[in-house]
């Protein structure tokens, strides 16, 4: 039988073109394989074949995904695949992003089986796992070794056409999809049982687990937004220069709050980025491209606007965890509630 | 950050340039940005004509604000 031919898709970093200063690298296509494709080659042995890597930069690809995906889509096919494989993408958000919908892209339109990998938490996971076959990761490249022993079995198990057994078994992130299997017990025993362990306090595995749609309800509308208190939120790490709390450039552990009484604009003097996941050149430059305190000054003295609220509040998104995130705003949100806020403007990177 | 926020009963509009990943997540107004390492920027125009695209997107921030919805809705 002939090698099965894989084309694998990575971004700008793992294609060793660059970090953030590189983020918005075109699609560009290089025949065999390039960086982690090494690892998964060495996996596959002799069964397939990496013919061609597509590399695209994660800013390039979330800021013009319609593009970004038929230019892919191009380079894709031209290879002639059996199997598409994107990643793993671990805990980057844009990178993540990418892979889901390039490989969602594939098996829609090129109709090949596809396969990627990420953090649980990775909102590419969230976006995607109904779509394709995404393989939990661990939250950063350390775990490549790990991911790669899981996906490359499973992507020749799925190029083969071969039965793929359940989330748990295969390591994927369940896709919400059920098939039917005969148990051994009948479902009233089991429910039984499960009642009872559960009565004794001990572990069970339910057969249903409920969708968690954590969705919140809109909050009614300013009524009069001249008259509005409006506070400032971000998670593009906007700080005043040299950082004196510290926070961290990626997976932060806390945010800060900064007075912005009497200050007109951000400039580049006073003020800085923290984030660790974009290029912070154009924020260092004027943080008001993040942060817009500017505008919201002038509005203020205009009148469009009521106040703008005294604080600002500000972290780094950059890998941060739900977690945390959910800590931070919930302690936030406190603050602003009794500061009499009327409404927040969030702005992400 | 913002269902947190937004949980406590203060309606926020979320600024992002990834919409999807808004959306996901679970934002309920959301306005488009320019780009992710400067979404109320553009470097490449001129001071002033920067200005003016950063106000734009401040007004549909407040209208945003402003507009009663029911469900998830993208200011464009």
């Amino acid at each position: 039988m002939s090698k099965i031919r894989v084309v694998h898709y990575i971004n700008q970093f793992f294609g060793q073109i660059g970090g953030e200063e590189k983020a918005d690298h075109k699609p560009e296509a290089r025949e065999g394989l390039v960086g982690p494709g090494m690892a998964f080659q060495a996996s596959f042995k002799d069964k397939a074949e990496i013919v061609g890597t597509v590399i695209c930069g994660d800013s390039y690809f979330n800021e013009n995904i319609e593009a970004a995906t038929e230019e892919l889509l191009k380079m894709i096919e031209e290879f002639k695949p059996d199997l598409f494989i994107a990643g793993p993408a671990f805990n980057a958000g844009r990178y993540g992003m990418a892979c889901g919908s390039i490989a969602a892209s594939v098996k829609e339109k090129l109709g090949i089986p596809v396969l990627t990998g990420m953090y649980k938490e990775n909102p590419g996971a969230d976006s995607f796992k109904s779509k394709v076959y995404i393989v939990s990761t661990r939250d950063s490249a350390a775990g490549m070794r790990d991911a790669i022993k899981l996906m490359a079995p499973l992507a020749l198990k799925l190029a083969l056409g071969e039965p793929i057994g359940t989330a748990d078994e295969e390591g994927y992130i369940p896709t919400g999809i059920r098939v039917n299997l005969f148990e051994e017990k009948r479902g009233s025993e089991r429910a039984v049982e499960m009642l009872l362990k559960k009565l004794k306090g001990e572990e069970y595995t339910t057969e249903f687990p409920m969708p968690d749609f954590d969705r919140v309800e809109p909050s009614p509308a300013v009524k009069d937004i001249t008259k509005a208190k409006i506070a400032l939120v971000t998670s593009g790490g906007i700080v005043p220069k040299g950082n004196p709390d510290r926070i961290e450039s990626s997976s932060a552990s806390k945010y800060a709050k900064y007075d912005i009484e009497g200050v007109e604009d951000l400039t580049a003097e006073e003020y800085e980025t923290a984030h660790g996941g974009y290029d912070p050149v154009y924020a260092n430059q004027d943080a008001d491209r993040v942060l817009p305190v500017d505008v919201l000054r002038e509005y203020e003295k205009e009148g469009k606007i009521g106040k703008l609220h005294r604080y600002f509040y500000t972290t780094t998104g950059n890998g941060t965890s739900v977690a945390n995130s959910k800590k931070f705003a919930i302690s936030i949100a406190k603050d602003l509630v009794a500061d009499g806020v009327d409404a927040v403007i969030l702005t992400s990177t | 950050m913002v269902k947190e926020i937004e949980r406590a009963g203060i309606p926020v509009v979320h600024i992002c340039t990834v919409v999807p990943i808004s959306q996901t997540v679970g934002a309920n107004r959301i306005v488009p940005a320019v780009a992710i390492p400067h979404p109320l920027g553009e470097p490449s125009q001129p001071a002033q004509k920067e200005k003016e695209i950063r106000r734009k997107l401040i007004d549909k921030a407040l209208e945003a604000l402003a507009t009663e919805i029911s469900e998830q809705t993208v200011f464009e």
